[in-house]
């Protein structure tokens, strides 16, 4: 029943209203409510970075505001950093999804196997990271030098910390399943987390894009957003 | 894997076996409304002190040596900050929400009744933190509940030491309580109800609550975006939202900064809370309405439609908040004109409350003369929001005290209006006793007369050009003898109005011990929650097994029915006189015939 059906049920008629109880799924199961809240919650962070990217695309449009690439001197001048970082999440995203698809074959033992490997990826990310803040620390690109500096930081550093907060989780969650012999709660405890690190991929890549723009990009996305 | 329905989690694995389970630690929906209620009641009343010590100073300028320039600002701060978020949003979403949305919709708890539980408990250090900003050097922030930078930040402004990184730091703390509550509400509604209850038998008040908590999980995350940009600026001296500017003589080490850019983020948030207020309100006041006119609610439909397009276009008119902003003109007209659109479906709402009144065996009980008390107080509101609604008018009126008057009325008395209404209609329910109804009525024309009292005259005085926000007015040429006099008749009734709120507090406290015993479904209501084998519910709500739902929540007064009302529990033919060759019950309701 599609949700404009749903929404213009005549409840109060008993024949139309009967057929339309009739016709609805009753209580969903436990983990389709899992699922709604992570994509509930990936609506939210998504509202944070938009909120973030477009107080940047204002930002950029003042006077002082230094594009984060371009001149030699410029902190992301060199993108090879951002690539080796980028490959690194990509993995852990496959691994992610390699550890599902074992799990839905009922191969537990690869399917954490292949998770484990996505956390050692992951970390190995956000070490990255740290390194990569570190040298642009070291080479006067600090938070306060200028906004776009500010934002850089910002935003990254919140996307490593949604990183780190799944990876409490999803060792957490593994944790219990091991703890209570489980093994039939793996296959969507790795649905869900696949699904989540998929996402922070796709929001690395977004950030990965918009950090690295020129100038004119970013005055002509100011343009389209009504910021210009 | 077993299919386990999420409306009908087993409860064993919270099942309370001790004192701390069953009242500190709790899972229960039940119990954590009631926490989340207790919160927000008490910090409600801190902050309705805070206002009478403003009225005093604005009333009877230099008596009281205690109130000075930065302590009014101060108060002035705390008192709204603590109304908009830590009283009516916690109470609206975290008590009622918390209430009402698992037994209205036939779950036996939250879809996460743990993450639930974290909420309360969040919400609680969220609030000992911002009470902590009354004890630290410099006292709470004194910048005004909409904290613009840059002088929040800047030495000048009351509690820029300590006070705006506690409240910064509780405002983050709450948003994660909320988006904790916000996630369980949204999935609970959208998951776990019962069989039978499709979304178009929601009652209303599940509605109001559903959307409003979509709308907070998408505003909310802009507070939180300015909170922490803020608090970079504060702290790690970033330039966000700091301009380059000199500041009591000395130039700041910001640059590049638009204080602008913090008044967009806040008021994205900000107008959406208004709603996030309002939304529920106008679901439960439905609900009373219809229950006490015993009279189906008019218009069902468009009244859910209503809802959630005001919901949705809530998001695209913060600019109005900004008028004096120095906006460009095609976005103020923009802004004007979203803000207009939304007075259609908001003022369909009210035709309709008034059309479920017509003709309706109105019972004038306590909840009911609340939920009339609301229909005259926010239309009042809404109005006055017309004026400000338009850019030519606002400009003149920004920041004077007509302003003052527009948002009290309209998401301050006419929400705490149903806040009173919900409490005296669903307090038999929660405590299993009927409140006091001579207190009721004596708290009831209290405050809405006193209301009436303390804020009609605020929109004569905001039409004279008596600014909001100031400590003193001072011997102003424009200003005659009569605002002054005003200013002190507002004082005193706003004591009383505050004195008389003991009246209910009192209420409370009695009926749980001398209260008359309520007994089931004591308002003969046709919703859920009414329908428990317990009363109060108990843990688990439903017994052995989940009520199935036949028919929508408002059937009342149905031809040929045996009483006025029958249970959405009740199958379709059931409670008919038997030699009543009459239609089926439901069908000729008044929306029955026109879609």
């Amino acid at each position: 029943m599609s949700l404009i059906a749903r929404l213009t049920e005549r409840s109060w008629d008993p024949a139309t209203s009967a057929a339309a109880a009739a016709s609805a799924t009753g209580p969903m199961d436990v983990f389709a409510g899992r699922q709604v809240m992570l994509h509930i919650f990936l609506v939210i962070v998504s509202v944070i970075f938009l909120l973030f990217f477009l107080t940047f695309i204002a930002h950029s449009q003042y006077p002082g505001f230094e594009t984060l690439t371009g001149e030699p001197w410029k902190p992301l001048a060199s993108t090879t950093q951002l690539w080796i970082n980028t490959g690194v999440l990509a993995m852990a995203s496959l691994m992610m999804h390699m550890g599902l698809t074992r799990a839905r074959q009922g191969l537990t033992g690869q399917a954490v196997g292949f998770t484990m490997v996505a956390a050692f990826f992951t970390i190995q990310f956000v070490l990255a990271q740290l390194w990569l803040w570190r040298d642009l620390h070291g080479m006067g690109h600090t938070l306060v030098s200028n906004p776009s500096h500010s934002y850089f930081y910002l935003m990254t550093a919140v996307h490593v910390l949604h990183l780190v907060g799944g990876l409490v989780i999803m060792l957490g969650a593994l944790a219990i399943i091991w703890r209570r012999a489980a093994v039939e709660r793996l296959e969507r405890s790795l649905k869900l987390c696949s699904t989540y690190w998929h996402y922070l991929l796709g929001l690395w890549l977004v950030l990965f894009v918009l950090l690295t723009r020129s100038p004119e990009t970013y005055r002509t996305i100011a343009i389209l957003c009504g910021l210009g | 894997m077993t299919h386990v329905p999420i409306a009908d989690l087993p409860m064993d694995d919270h099942h309370p076996t001790s004192f701390a389970a069953k009242y500190v630690w709790s899972q229960d929906h039940k119990v954590i409304a009631i926490q989340y209620a207790t919160i927000a009641i008490f910090v409600g009343v801190v902050a309705l002190i805070l206002s009478a010590f403003m009225r005093l100073q604005l009333g009877f300028p230099d008596t009281f040596s205690f109130i000075n320039p930065n302590t009014y600002l101060q108060y002035m701060t705390m008192h709204g900050m603590i109304m908009v978020v830590y009283m009516l949003t916690a109470l609206l979403l975290g008590g009622f929400g918390n209430y009402l949305i698992p037994l209205m919709v036939g779950a036996r708890d939250m879809a996460f009744p743990y993450l639930n539980m974290l909420s309360v408990w969040f919400y609680f250090v969220s609030v000992l933190i911002l009470l902590a900003s009354f004890f630290v050097t410099g006292g709470p922030t004194g910048a005004g509940w909409t904290l613009y930078p840059p002088q929040t930040i800047l030495p000048g402004t009351p509690g820029n030491e300590w006070g705006i990184i506690l409240m910064i730091l509780s405002l983050a703390v709450f948003i994660v309580a909320f988006t904790m509550g916000g996630l369980n509400y949204v999935t609970t509604v959208m998951q776990a109800r019962t069989h039978g209850m499709t979304l178009m038998r929601m009652p209303l008040t599940i509605w109001g609550i559903f959307i409003a908590s979509w709308m907070g999980l998408l505003a909310f995350p802009a507070l939180l975006v300015s909170a922490i940009m803020m608090a970079m600026d504060l702290l790690l001296g970033t330039s966000f939202f700091m301009p380059t500017l000199v500041s009591l003589g000395n130039s700041v080490d910001h640059s590049g900064g638009s204080p602008l850019l913090f008044q967009h983020l806040f008021w994205f948030f900000g107008h959406p809370e208004v709603y996030i207020v309002a939304l529920p309100a106008f679901g439960m006041v439905s609900d009373v309405l219809a229950t006490h006119a015993r009279k189906n609610i008019f218009g069902y439909r468009m009244m859910v439609w209503a809802i959630v397009i005001i919901g949705a276009l809530s998001f695209l008119v913060w600019g109005h908040h900004m008028y004096v902003s120095g906006m460009n003109l095609p976005f103020g007209f923009f802004f004007a004109t979203a803000t207009l659109i939304i007075a259609v479906p908001t003022a369909l709402k009210v035709y309709n409350w008034t059309l479920t009144l017509w003709q309706g065996n109105i019972k004038l009980t306590s909840p009911m003369l609340f939920a009339i008390g609301f229909i005259f107080t926010f239309v009042h509101g809404g109005l006055t929001g017309l004026f400000l609604g338009n850019v030519i008018v606002d400009v003149p009126l920004a920041d004077t005290m007509f302003v003052v008057a527009h948002f009290h009325m309209v998401m301050g008395v006419s929400t705490v209006m149903v806040i009173f209404a919900a409490i005296y209609h669903w307090y038999p329910l929660i405590t299993g006793r009927m409140m006091h109804e001579g207190m009721a009525k004596i708290h009831f024309w209290t405050t809405f007369l006193g209301s009436y009292a303390v804020f009609l005259p605020m929109h004569y005085l905001g039409f004279m050009g008596v600014p909001r926000r100031y400590f003193a007015m001072g011997d102003t040429a424009f200003m005659p003898e009569s605002t002054h006099a005003l200013n002190a008749s507002i004082t005193v009734f706003a004591l009383i109005l505050i004195a008389f709120q003991s009246v209910f507090i009192i209420n409370l406290i009695w009926t749980l011990k001398y209260g008359r015993k309520a007994g089931k479904n004591p308002w003969g209501a046709t919703s859920l929650e009414w329908q428990t084998p317990d009363v109060p519910p108990a843990h688990g709500n439903w017994g052995a097994k989940l009520p199935v739902v036949h028919r929508w929540a408002y059937d009342y007064s149905v031809p040929n029915a045996t009483q006025d009302f029958i249970p959405q529990t009740v199958p379709q033919g059931d409670m008919m006189e038997k030699s009543s060759d009459g239609p089926a019950e439901g069908t000729e309701t008044t929306e029955g015939k026109p879609s």
